[in-house]
């Protein structure tokens, strides 16, 4: 950036920018748009119909004594639903035939005018099907297991080099284990909602005039027009897939999300959901149709982590380092789409060895379809590569961190090129100064205090850094000193409204408190969807690109309304270079030796992710990345009835998440960097490093305190009880 | 059927006819567009609705609006001063960062004010040395309706003392899962050190 002797904003503890709004109350999600005024008259209300068999046809279904309750709209089956211009999308093909795929799929909505009178009636819709034989049901040795083309959302499926069975036979010490992750619900606390309304020629879109002309390009008014307030993660990712389904081209089909209640990734594409908000606002033409999915119903309908069976062989010299590094990962995905979690994609470059081999196979069952949750492979990939790190230092008498030190390669193992900045040693490093490592007693179950057994754990992390190209910004200076900046982003509370003021504001060269930022909206400029922790390189840069053209247009002086545009070219050096952040994660347990109860009283992570741009809310994307970790670690298991096909802990009495009570002293530390070969910020992205490590750190806690290591997530009491 | 009641919400008179199926958290957010108090479960397990209903902390997912006929509404719409000054706990939200998304936070707020009272007037909870010494753990506390709530019988009689273990233990019926409690439990250490209440 160009640094001038003004005070950067980049790098302040900005507040929050949106806070005021969010402790108030007064931002508005999804369910709660559109805002008071607009012409629509009262909201129609949704209540979907869900499938209670995993597979089959829907035979009969019988509407009569719903149609007949007064208040219904409208019953729509897949007879009576709208046809869909494309249903290449079998997730989002939604009432388009009687197939079932799984339980909880939509088969129908009730519309009402009030929800309570569509849920009764819902309630009184009756199905017949013809059931068939499901299987929900993942093992090792499936018979249905295949290779995907490749693993999300582009790496190779399978590597493969030297010759890993000779070293393994070879090896002095060695790990051969198999590590298992549960089924896991993203369950952000807004659940996913889309208000939808199907304009008539003669209604008005609300803010047509207000934004009138801030798009460049835009056609003049099409006739046909649908509006969706939707909780997602890329307002235009939802319109660029769900247009073409309806027929519509981009600026028919408006998109608008200026807040969003958590997503972690379960909000980065459009879901059966939405389509089937915009399936009923169509039967409702001019109304405002509302579909709110229950915290119950997002446990079959808005994605969910695969579990995994994930067999990690190690094997090294005598002095710890590694000759054979094999990652094998057995996942699932749903019969109607394929999602390919790249669980082992993080071990190809965490350490290097000559012979090294990872494979992913999935399952295509009858279950739901899986999708992005928070670091999506690396975060059940990294807890099996470094449990089996722990247990290959045990093996070899070696202090954990002195191993991972041994095997730090210089270079990214999978590409050879040069890291643009590893830094894990230095986290490591830091991270047992902060940490106090040097007081952990390496014998397992030699701490004991009172009733409780302590221990001490330490793994590592990594995320990718992700770039994805093609975001527009447009800045506009509005006079007096105020900046407008306005791109279709979105703060799903990364805290990403409040980094582009910032990055803006030192772009423009102007205090970060004359410029305001808009996001959310498909009538901003396009942006790529908030994943992949890629939300601020990828906007930031596109920012920093139109601050520097509207200043090559109208220079330093510029006319009250004068505007532009840019996008940002990829970094040169991210095709040169191996671009991973990396972290250092800490643990200390307290293991109850009667009950078996864990608690974690400290976990520290000290981080390498390039610049930070705001430590205020960089430091909430951390803690809040390791929260999730813990829950990952001794909570979280969707518990999948296999007779059924249903997750039977579909509410949060059932699927437990970390609670204030489990959330202890939890510290992020950050190296201070830049990283000069990202962008113009120098930063990498903070979203998911987090929870990547965090489970694997409390696994050797617990082992270190106990003795018994647990492959197999969540830690529950019952698996140290023997 | 429909009854015809009259709730005061944030300060303001609402009369309204509804439905008796109708739950304060859906007469306050679909008749009303009083739209702070979230949704989050629907089912009394996150506390995301929570509002101060006549001055007590209370989950409005799990109670009929029809029952609350003149009940006083407070949510974290009405908390800012006359002079739009935000609560002391909003403020202390804002400057210790105890959010992200924000959907939790109206609740985490109103539930926090609650809080603060109940352990004023020594309601005690879970992590109360006290009941623990008594014997009496008859289940988390700290959420409306739990043991020591103002009909409960075992109220200690000076205030509680608020340290870390209080407040979280007695915050855990708000879930956050962004995971701002370690700034949650700052804003409320600050807080609750300077003795202000609601
Ligand atoms: S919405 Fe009331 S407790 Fe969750
Ligand atoms: S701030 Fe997002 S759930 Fe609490």
């Amino acid at each position: 950036m160009t640094a001038g002797t003004r005070p950067l904003a980049i790098g302040a503890a900005l507040p929050r920018v949106d806070g005021p709004e969010k402790v108030t109350g007064s931002a508005r999600y999804a369910y709660e748009q559109p805002p008071p005024g607009h012409p629509y008259g009262e909201p129609v209300y949704v209540h979907p119909l869900q499938a209670d068999i995993a597979r089959g046809r829907v035979d009969a279904i019988d509407t009569e004594r719903a149609n007949a309750v007064e208040g219904v709209l409208a019953v729509l089956t897949h007879r009576s639903a709208a046809r869909l211009a494309d249903t290449g999308d079998r997730e989002l093909a939604v009432l388009q035939s009687d197939r079932v795929a799984f339980r909880g799929q939509f088969i129908g909505a009730v519309l009402a005018d009030t929800p309570e009178t569509a849920r009764h009636a819902a309630a009184l819709v009756s199905v017949d099907y013809a059931q068939e034989p499901h299987d929900t049901e993942l093992l090792a040795d499936h018979p249905g297991l295949y290779a995907p083309e490749h693993v999300n959302p582009s790496f190779e499926t399978d590597t493969d080099e030297g010759d890993v069975d000779k070293a393994m036979a070879a090896a002095m010490v060695k790990v051969d284990r198999t590590y298992t992750t549960p089924m896991e619900h993203n369950n952000p606390m807004e659940p996913h909602t889309t208000v939808a309304v199907w304009h008539t020629s003669d209604d008005e879109a609300p803010d047509d005039e207000a934004s009138a002309g801030s798009v460049a390009g835009a056609s003049p008014e099409a006739p046909v027009r649908l509006t969706l307030y939707a909780s997602t993660q890329g307002a235009h990712s939802v319109r660029k897939t769900l247009a073409p389904m309806f027929g519509l081209v981009p600026d028919q089909l408006r998109v608008v999300s200026p807040h969003v209640g958590g997503g972690f990734g379960s909000k980065g594409m459009p879901h059966a959901h939405d389509v089937l908000a915009a399936l009923c606002a169509r039967a409702v033409p001019g109304r405002i149709v509302k579909l709110a999915v229950t915290r119950q119903q997002m446990f079959s309908l808005t994605g969910h982590r695969t579990p995994t069976i994930q067999r990690v062989r190690l094997g090294a010299d005598v002095a710890g380092r590694l000759d054979a590094v094999a990652h094998e990962v057995v996942e699932r995905t749903s019969t109607v789409k394929e999602f390919a979690e790249q669980t082992a994609c993080g071990t190809r470059m965490m350490y290097a060895a000559p012979h090294r081999r990872t494979t992913h196979r999935l399952a295509a069952l009858d279950v739901p379809v899986p999708s992005w949750m928070r670091a999506p492979g690396e975060a059940p990939g990294i807890f099996a590569l470094e449990v089996a790190m722990d247990e290959l230092a045990e093996a070899a008498g070696l202090d954990p961190i002195e191993l991972r030190v041994r095997n730090d390669p210089s270079a990214d193992p999978e590409t050879g090129k040069p890291w643009s900045g590893r830094h894990l040693v230095r986290c490591l490093a830091e991270g047992a100064r902060h940490f106090g490592w040097q007081h952990r007693n390496p014998a397992p179950g030699a701490r004991r205090e009172g009733d409780e057994l302590v221990g001490l754990g330490v793994a590592a992390s990594t995320y990718p850094y992700y770039a994805p190209q093609g975001s527009r910004a447009r800045v506009r200076y509005d006079g007096e000193g105020h900046w407008n900046v306005a791109i279709g982003a979105a703060d799903i509370g990364t805290g990403s409204r409040t980094v582009l003021t910032q990055i803006a504001a030192d772009a423009l060269e102007c205090p970060a408190a004359s410029v305001t930022v808009e996001l959310g909206d498909t009538r901003l400029p396009m942006a790529t969807v908030a994943g992949g922790s890629a939300g601020t390189a990828a906007w930031g840069a596109t920012v920093v690109a139109a601050a520097h053209a509207f200043r090559a247009a109208h220079g330093e002086r510029p006319q009250p309304g004068a505007e532009a545009h840019g996008g940002a070219e990829a970094h040169p050096d991210t095709k040169r270079f191996a671009v991973h952040s990396f972290g250092a994660q800490f643990a200390e347990v307290r293991v109850d030796a009667d009950t078996g109860e864990i608690r974690v009283p400290r976990l520290l992570g000290v981080f390498s992710v390039g610049r930070i741009i705001n430590p205020v809310t960089a430091r909430s994307q951390f803690i809040g990345g390791m929260t999730m970790g813990l829950s990952m670690a001794l909570h979280e298991h969707s518990v999948l009835d296999h007779r059924t096909g249903h997750v039977v802990n579909h509410d949060f009495a059932g699927y437990h998440i970390a609670t204030h009570a489990d959330a202890l002293g939890i510290e992020a530390h950050w190296l201070d960097e830049d990283d000069p070969h990202t962008n113009p910020m120098g930063a990498r992205g903070i979203g998911e490093i987090g929870i990547v490590g965090c489970p694997a750190a409390i696994v050797n806690a617990v082992h270190n305190a106990t003795g018994l290591r647990v492959r197999d997530l969540p830690i529950t009491p019952d698996k140290l009880l023997h | 059927m429909d009854a015809r009641i009259t709730l005061h919400v944030d300060g303001d008179e609402r009369p309204l006819t509804l439905d008796t199926r109708v739950t304060l958290l859906d007469a306050l957010r679909d008749r009303l567009s009083v739209t702070a108090p979230k949704k989050g479960c629907d089912h009394g397990q996150c506390g995301a609705c929570t509002v101060l209903l006549d001055g007590r902390r209370t989950l409005s997912c799990l109670t009929f609006a029809v029952a609350q006929d003149g009940a006083e509404v407070v949510t974290a719409a009405g908390l800012a001063s006359y002079d739009g000054e935000p609560h002391p706990v909003q403020r202390a939200f804002l400057e210790n960062d105890a959010l992200q998304c924000g959907y939790c936070t109206p609740g985490q707020i109103c539930s926090a004010i609650g809080m603060l009272a109940e352990a004023a007037s020594g309601h005690p909870s879970h992590a109360t040395p006290e009941l623990a010494d008594a014997g009496g753990r008859d289940g988390p506390g700290g959420g409306p309706g739990a043991p020591g709530g103002p009909d409960g019988a075992r109220r200690t009689t000076a205030p509680v003392v608020l340290d870390d273990a209080e407040i979280r233990e007695r915050m855990s019926g708000n879930l956050c899962r962004c995971g701002a409690y370690v700034n949650i439990l700052a804003a409320l250490r600050d807080h609750g050190a300077t003795g202000v209440t609601a």
